[in-house]
This record gives C-alpha cells, sequence and structure tokens, in this order.
C-alpha cells in the first residue's frame, strides 16, 4: 500500500496543483516538496529491510488477460534510484518554487513536475514489462511539455518535439524488446524475468533484445549519435533541467540498462555495444563541452559525458565497473545537480549565464558560491570529495577490463581531462576575478535558490570524507541486484599509491592545463569542426531526417490522397475486386451457374432498365442526362425490392433516389461548365472496373446463396418483434429497440456529415477564414521540421 | 424567368400534405411500413419542394427551425430515449412502454424514432439549403427563377463566380 502511495501521490499533486497555487503563492515551492519529501523518508525507511535482503513486491491485476499487472518490486537496484528521484525531487521542489517566483503559471509547472517525479518513480519500481513501458513513456510525455514550458518560443518548441520523437522512438524499440523478452522468458515480471539467469542470452532472439533495449536506452540517456536532443532540451526552466536533465530522466536509459542487466550483459556484443558507444560518447562529450560558454551548454555536454560514462561501465559489467556505475550516479547527481542550480541562479540573478561575461560573483552570492566550489570540486574529482572516491574506482574498473585495458583508461583519461576543465569554466569563470557591469548589481539570491546546491555539496562533502557510509545500507544491495548475486562492496578514500591514483593526478594536472589554455583550444580548427560535425551536425541531421519524413508523407499522401473522387472509387472498388478474386482464386468457387430459365416477363423489363440506366451513365456526356440514367437504375433496384418483399427498403430507395436527384442537380449547376467528356479510354476503363464489380458481386451472391441459409435471426425477430418490442413492423423494431445502439450510431454520424457539410459550404464563402486556417495548421509541421 | 404557377400552386396543397404524410409514415412505421428515417426523408422533401417553389429563404422561415437545430434535438431526443430506462433503473436502450387511457401505446422507441425523424430532417435541409446559398440557381430567389437550363455554359449573372 505504501509503495502504491509513494507512486501515486505525485500524480494527485499534479492534480491538485493547478488549483492550489494561486493560495500558496511564495511558499509554493516549499510546500509542494512535502510530497517528495514525504516519499523519500517512507522510501528511507524501507532501507534497512532491503539492506537485510528483502525484497517486496506489490501486484494488482490490470488487464489479467494478458497478464498485465500493476506491480511494484522494491529491491536494492529500485530502492537506489527512487531514493535518488525523490532526494533530488525535494530539492528541485524548492528551488523551482523561487527559481519561477510569480510565474503565471507556476501551478501548471508544479503539476508537469510532479507527474513527472510521480513517472519516473513508477518507472524504477515497476515490476511488469508494461508497466514499466508506461511508466517509460510517461517520463517522454513529461518531458515534453516541461521542456516545451515555455511554449510561446519557437526554440522551446522545437527541443521538446525533437526529445519526444527521439525518445519515443527508442521507446517503441524498447517496447518491442520488452515484447520478445516476454515470448523468451514467458513472463512479464521483471523480478521473474531477472532470475531467469542464461535463458535470453543462450536464446535466438538474445540480439534482437539487446539491440532494441539498447536502441531504448540509448536515445533515452543521449548516447551517440543520439544526444544532439539533450542540449536543445536546455530551452526548458533551469529547475527542469537541473532534475530531468543531470539527475533523473536521462538516468531512465541508464536505469534500463541496468535493471536488465543480470539476464542480458555478458557477451561481447553487450561489451562491445554498450562499453564502446558509452566510450565513445563520454570522450565526443567531454570535448564538445568545452566549445560552449553558456553554462548551461557546458552542463548539458558534460551531462551527456557522465551518461557516455556510466553506459561504459555496465558495459564493461565488472564488478568494479558496476560499483563504479553506481556511485558515480550518486557523485554526477549530486554535482550535476548543484552546478544547474548555480547556474539558474546566476541567470535569475544577472540574466546571463555566457562564462566569458561573468565574473567576481562571489561577494553577491556567497552561498551559492560555496556550495558551486564543492560541486566542481567533485566533479574535476579532487580528494576528501565524493568525485573522488567515483574517479578512483572508474580508473580502477578500466584498469582491470582484460580485454581492451589501454582503449577504455585512455578514453576515461582524456574525457575526465575535459571534464576537470569545465569545472573551472562553471566555478571559477563566474564566480573569482573582478566584477563588471553585468554582475556589479548582481542581487543576493533568496535562500530557495541556495539551499538545494547547499545540501548537494554538503552530500558530495560528507560521502566523500565518509564514503563506507553507503557500503551495507545502499551500494551492496544495489550491486547485489545490479550483477544478480549477492556481494559486500566497501568505498574508501584512500587505496594506497596505485596506478589509479597516478591518473587522477595525471587528469587533474592535465585538465588544469587544459584550462588554462581554454580560449585557443576553443577556437582552434579542429575543435571547431568536432563542433560542427557532431555538436551541431547532428541536430541537423535530425533535422533532415524530419525533413525526409514529411516529404515521404506528402509523397504518398499526394498518391493516395489525391482529391480526385473518381480515384478514391477507383481505387476501392478495384482494392475489393481484387481481394474477393484472389479469395475464389485461392479457395475455389462453389455455386450453382447463372441460369434464366423461368424470368418472369417484367423482370426483364426491370433487368433491362437497371442495366440499361447503369449503362447510360457510360456513353451519355450531358450531366442531367447522366444523373437522370443513374435515376433510372436507382428507381428500378427500389422496385426490385418492392417485388421481392420488402417494402421499407423500397420506400427509403425511392426516397433517397428523389432526394439525390435534387442534390444531384443543385451541384451540377454549380460545377464550372467545362468541357470534361471523358475521352474513349476513360469510358473503357470505367466500364471495365463497372463490370468486374457487378461479376464480383454477381459471383459472391451465388456463392452466398449456394450455402445452407440459416433463418435463426429472421425467426427470432418474428418470435419477439411483437412481444418484446410492441411492434410488427420487424425492420423497424430492430432499427428502434433491437438494435437502436447501432442507430444512434449512425445518426450520430449523419449529425456529425451534417455539420462537417455545414462547415465546408460554409469555409468555401469566406476566402478570409480560409486563408487564416492555413496560417495556423502550417506552423504544426514547422515546429516539427525547422 | 418567373417560377411555373403549376408549381407554385401545387407547392401549396402539397407541402403540407407531405410534412402531414411524413409525421404519419413516422408513427405508423412501428407496425406498418415506415419509420423515422422514411419518414424523415418525406418531410424534408415537402421543404425541398417549397423551396423550389418559392426560394430557400421562404422554406427557410416555413421550417421556423434552424435544421441544425433540428438535427442537435433529434440525436439529443434519440439519448434521451436511451437514458431514460437507465433513470427508472432498466438497462440502457430498455424500451419501456405504457398504453394510454384510449389503448394507445407509447413508449421511448416512439420518441427515439422522432429522434431519427428530426435528424434525417435536419441533415437532409442543412445539405440542400447551404447548397443553394453556395450560389445555385435551382431555387427561386425574390420570385424569379434561375433555372438551370440543359445544355446552358454560362453562369447566369446573379451567382457569385470564383466562389
Amino acid at each position: 500500500m505504501g509503495i502504491i502511495l509513494a507512486v501515486f501521490s505525485g500524480f494527485v499533486l499534479a492534480l491538485v496543483t493547478p488549483w492550489t497555487t494561486r493560495a500558496t503563492g511564495r511558499a509554493s515551492g516549499w510546500i509542494y516538496s512535502v510530497v517528495p519529501a514525504g516519499i523519500t523518508v517512507y522510501l528511507a525507511t524501507r532501507v534497512a529491510g532491503v539492506a537485510a535482503g528483502e525484497t517486496t513486491r506489490v501486484a494488482y491485476p490490470w488487464v489479467p488477460g494478458l497478464n498485465v499487472d500493476l506491480s511494484f518490486y522494491v529491491d536494492g537496484l529500485s530502492l537506489f534510484f527512487a531514493l535518488l528521484i525523490t532526494g533530488i525531487g525535494t530539492l528541485i521542489f524548492i528551488y523551482a518554487g523561487a527559481y519561477l517566483r510569480g510565474h503565471h503559471h507556476l501551478g501548471r509547472f508544479f503539476s508537469y513536475l510532479s507527474m513527472f517525479m510521480a513517472a519516473m518513480v513508477g518507472l524504477v519500481l515497476a515490476d511488469n514489462l508494461f508497466t514499466f513501458y508506461i511508466f517509460f513513456e510517461l517520463t517522454s510525455f513529461a518531458s515534453f511539455v516541461l521542456i516545451g514550458f515555455n511554449h510561446d518560443e519557437a526554440a522551446s518548441r522545437r527541443a521538446a518535439w525533437q526529445a519526444l520523437l527521439v525518445t519515443k522512438a527508442g521507446g517503441l524499440a524498447l517496447l518491442v524488446g520488452f515484447l520478445l523478452m516476454e515470448q523468451v522468458t514467458g513472463t512479464l515480471q521483471i523480478s521473474a524475468i531477472l532470475e531467469t539467469g542464461d535463458a535470453i542470452r543462450e536464446h535466438g532472439f538474445y540480439t534482437a533484445i539487446v539491440l532494441l533495449v539498447i536502441a531504448g536506452a540509448f536515445t533515452k540517456s543521449a548516447q551517440f549519435p543520439f544526444y544532439f536532443w539533450l542540449p536543445n532540451a536546455m530551452q526548458a526552466p533551469t529547475p527542469v533541467s537541473a532534475y530531468l536533465h543531470s539527475a533523473t530522466m536521462v538516468k531512465a536509459g541508464i536505469y534500463v540498462l541496468a535493471r536488465f542487466h543480470p539476464v542480458l550483459a555478458g557477451p561481447d556484443l553487450w561489451i562491445w555495444l554498450v562499453g564502446g558507444i558509452g566510450a565513445l560518447t563520454m570522450l565526443l562529450s567531454a570535448w564538445l563541452a568545452l566549445q560552449y560558454t553558456d553554462m548551461k551548454g557546458i552542463l548539458a555536454y558534460t551531462t551527456i559525458m557522465a551518461l557516455g560514462l556510466l553506459t561504459m561501465l555496465l558495459g564493461l559489467g565488472t564488478e568494479t565497473a558496476l560499483k563504479a556505475c553506481l556511485v558515480f550516479v550518486l557523485v554526477h547527481a549530486f554535482y550535476k545537480a548543484g552546478l544547474f542550480m548555480v547556474a539558474g541562479a546566476i541567470d535569475h540573478s544577472v540574466h546571463e549565464r555566457d562564462v566569458t561575461k561573468l565574473g567576481g560573483l562571489r561577494a553577491a552570492m556567497p552561498a551559492t558560491f560555496g556550495a558551486a566550489v564543492v560541486a566542481g570540486l567533485s566533479m574535476a574529482g579532487i580528494p576528501l570529495l565524493f568525485g573522488f572516491v567515483g574517479k578512483e574506482l572508474i580508473y580502477e574498473a578500466t584498469l582491470h577490463f582484460e580485454p581492451a585495458m589501454v582503449l577504455f583508461t585512455a578514453a576515461a583519461l582524456l574525457a575526465n581531462v575535459a571534464l576537470v576543465a569545465s569545472a573551472g569554466l562553471l566555478v571559477i569563470r563566474p564566480f573569482m576575478g573582478a566584477t563588471n557591469q553585468l554582475t556589479a548589481h548582481a542581487h543576493r539570491p533568496d535562500v530557495g535558490l541556495w539551499i538545494g546546491p547547499a545540501v548537494l555539496a554538503v552530500l558530495s562533502l560528507g560521502l566523500g570524507l565518509a564514503p563506507w557510509l553507503l557500503d551495507v545500507p545502499i551500494l551492496a544491495p544495489a550491486l547485489s541486484a545490479l550483477m544478480g548475486m549477492e556481494t559486500a562492496p566497501y568505498l574508501a578514500i584512500w587505496h594506497g599509491f596505485n596506478a589509479a591514483l597516478g591518473l587522477s593526478a595525471v587528469t587533474i594536472a592535465l585538465g588544469v592545463a587544459t584550462y588554462m589554455a581554454w580560449e585557443p583550444i576553443r577556437t582552434s580548427a579542429p575543435f571547431r569542426s568536432l563542433e560542427r560535425w557532431l555538436g551541431t551536425g547532428l541536430d541537423n541531421g535530425y533535422d533532415h531526417a524530419i525533413d525526409g519524413l514529411l516529404a515521404l508523407a506528402r509523397a504518398q499522401t499526394d498518391i493516395l490522397q489525391n482529391g480526385y473522387l473518381r480515384r478514391y472509387l477507383a481505387t476501392i472498388l478495384v482494392t475489393t475486386v481484387v481481394a474477393v478474386g484472389y479469395g475464389f482464386g485461392y479457395y475455389g468457387f462453389e455455386g450453382p451457374v447463372l441460369s434464366f430459365v423461368n424470368v418472369a416477363s417484367y423482370e426483364w423489363v426491370l433487368s433491362v432498365l437497371i442495366v440499361g440506366g447503369a449503362s447510360g451513365t457510360l456513353f451519355l456526356q450531358d450531366r442531367v442526362a447522366l444523373v437522370t440514367s443513374l435515376g433510372i437504375t436507382g428507381f428500378g433496384i427500389a422496385l426490385v425490392y418492392l417485388m421481392y418483399g420488402a417494402p421499407d427498403l423500397a420506400m427509403t430507395q425511392f426516397l433517397v433516389e428523389t432526394l439525390t436527384v435534387i442534390l444531384f442537380v443543385l451541384v451540377l449547376a454549380a460545377l464550372p461548365a467545362l468541357n470534361e467528356a471523358a475521352s474513349i479510354g476513360h469510358r473503357l476503363r470505367d466500364g471495365a472496373i463497372a463490370l468486374a464489380v457487378g461479376g464480383m458481386v454477381t459471383t459472391l451472391l451465388l456463392a452466398v446463396l449456394h450455402q445452407p441459409f440459416n433463418n435463426r435471426m429472421g425467426s427470432f425477430y418474428q418470435e419477439f418483434s411483437y412481444s418484446e418490442a410492441q411492434g410488427r413492423n420487424i425492420v423497424n423494431t430492430i432499427l428502434v429497440d433491437f438494435r437502436a445502439l447501432d442507430t444512434l450510431g449512425e445518426i450520430v454520424v449523419l449529425l456529425i456529415a451534417g455539420f462537417g457539410i455545414y462547415t465546408l459550404l460554409r469555409l468555401k464563402r469566406t476566402p478570409a477564414a480560409t486563408a487564416d486556417r492555413s496560417s495556423v495548421s502550417t506552423p504544426t509541421i514547422e515546429q516539427v521540421s525547422s | 424567368m418567373k417560377v411555373s404557377l403549376i408549381l407554385r400552386t401545387a407547392a401549396r396543397l402539397l407541402v403540407p400534405l407531405m410534412i402531414l404524410f411524413s409525421v404519419f409514415l413516422m408513427l405508423r412505421g412501428h407496425n406498418e411500413s415506415g419509420g423515422g428515417f422514411i419518414g424523415g426523408l418525406v418531410g424534408a422533401s415537402g421543404f425541398a419542394l417549397y423551396a423550389m417553389a418559392y426560394g430557400t429563404d421562404a422554406s427557410r422561415k416555413a421550417l421556423q427551425v434552424d435544421p441544425r437545430t433540428l438535427m442537435t434535438v433529434g440525436v439529443g431526443l434519440a439519448l434521451l430515449s436511451a437514458l431514460i430506462p437507465v433513470a427508472t433503473g432498466d438497462a440502457f436502450f430498455q424500451g419501456l412502454w405504457t398504453e394510454l387511457p384510449g389503448g394507445v401505446k407509447v413508449g421511448t422507441p416512439i420518441l427515439f424514432d422522432i429522434g431519427v425523424y428530426l435528424l434525417v430532417v435536419g441533415m437532409a435541409l442543412v445539405v440542400i439549403y447551404e447548397l443553394d446559398d453556395d450560389g445555385l440557381s435551382l431555387f427561386p430567389r425574390n420570385g424569379v427563377s434561375t433555372p438551370y437550363v440543359v445544355g446552358e455554359t454560362e453562369p447566369s449573372p446573379s451567382e457569385p463566380t470564383g466562389s
């Protein structure tokens, strides 16, 4: 029950905030943060139990027929991530309240933010593949509305679309991967799948499953070549960037890889794809970060770097690597969320985020400065901070990865060097040096804007000094779940003089050098072209892909939806003939041969009328003559109904024919008098189609009538029409009583059609309205493509 | 060209009869041939005939209600007939019948049929009226017909062109 509450209280809050924020006003952030704080406290009470090896599973049947449960599973790994999400969430709520104080859509913002948090908690706790997938998609959706929060800016809208399309595409791949997993393991329950050992690895679907799951994880967690959406997502208000795009949402992909690590990891495919792409992403983005001067740009690329690093560690898959991965998730969340909030506080104070234009802010923002220094030192991996512990573990992991020790160690070293330089840019540039006219008037940020970074700084510092506090309660259960076996990791600040320490020293030295040489590096040609190809280049590639997709859609629409009624009809009729004809060709025709004996003379007359009317349409030129000819066929068919005992049908047919002729004449009069007499070729073609359809229907009827006729329905209605529906006219009792729901559906369709016709005819009359409409509808496409 | 006197005179006589007949068709439908759909078509034809003789505006005036309102009310009545049994605790669309003094039976299916009737009248007339307003020539304007003549290719001057 508590777990259900933990997941869904965020959704409840999301429903409430739009209405209550007016009342909560300036204190909104503090008040709403009670919810994530409460969930954090609740989850924290679970820590001791989970550390003792206990797991909890709650399940409610959702779609029992498909084995879809709304089920949640608390083990070391899910608790680890859930605590991170709600813990950081608490700080973000407080921060957002201060950052967006007085924003006219503050209620909406908190609604989206709570929805996101709840989706994320649901995702990490989910124990059913479908529950998992739905929460996964919900996080994408929440991210979409949060990135596009400033929806009056074109750049925000584009970024939101981009993030949505990229992550949803990956999400679909993930769904297929999940379905294959279900095929292999025979269950949708994640905790059961994790127990299947080598079942997936030994199955023929293994490669497909890995590729699909990786596609979902890589798009979500911004791996090469999909990372282009994440820097653009920085269009979101800074609290969103701090929460979604550093600490949590982007980690959803990491969580996918981690969750299924026990059953997927191991084979070379996994090691080289996950490890390799991770390393590549890490290396590229670390150096791309140095191309930017906007604090959020630098933060975005260093976030991608961190995600690449985590992915790489999951790919390596050794115990040290996985331990490093978990530790670095925390390290990164603490310093990156802190630095994002610092960047936002600076932006809030001086309305500038460009590190080359900032300086000397330490006096105006002392608390923020303090938090930034600690976060920066942790990011750079300076001893006595949590980041140092993380970096030592990373080097240890790559150094002990036998198959490609040099490759991964070199990549990690180079990436970390750039990271040190980025840390310098983010902390030294804005706060040190002299104030300039921009920063001289910086106002002191209020407590909501620095409390979050300060708390995170305390964590970075405290866990840097005493990392072993994490060993038993957090790290051991999480690592055990990640590896699928019991393990007892330990963390220490001092591992003796070893290779990892040496690499740390080299990293810091080279990092400082890189920081010193930042300007020349940033403007040098090779790095410029790196950015041009793999930064904006990939982003432009996305545009080309979307343009291509739209062009394809347009091309096929032009063919299929060409606006010519005659082509639609021809397409429908020919398709039907081909489909039914194929059926006859495949199963053979069984039925009587057409026989013309015993045809009464008046039946001959009628047939001649009907066929003559239809044929007339092929040969007549004048429109009114055409309509009349068609009318003859229609009335002839009505007479057939009358003769064979269907008076209601006949009456309807007569009336419809009459009204149709009137409508036709009305419409024909409005048509321009073009000389559109069809050529002989067209007439032959139309005649051929008509003959084919007629022949097909005749054959079909003969075949159907050949089957024994079961009149159960007829006798049912005969028996009950009067006793149940109080009517003797069976047709009518069917229409208004037995199948009244169908009739209701039909008249609603007529209603909609009536209003549709009305609107179309009115629209045409006012050209201004048409112009308005097109100017409204086109930007939707531009948003996606431009 | 003036509208044919025969048509105008006949319409005066025929239209009320057609409308009466349409209601008759609708009501008898439960036991004999007829019903809301057929009745509705006859009713709509009546107003269409009136429009041919006297013009759309006169026909609209005779109808008194906007045909769009008729459509909406029709679907509303049909829905109501489905909801009345729900209110009394029966199933959605359960037919409820009661006998009035004099042996006339009324029930929710009749209400449903009336809904269908109104919808069909409204829908058909929306299309006919709107097409005529769209710059057509079949129906007379100001007592003068602008009929479509077989073989005529010039649009008549009174029509807005290029619309």
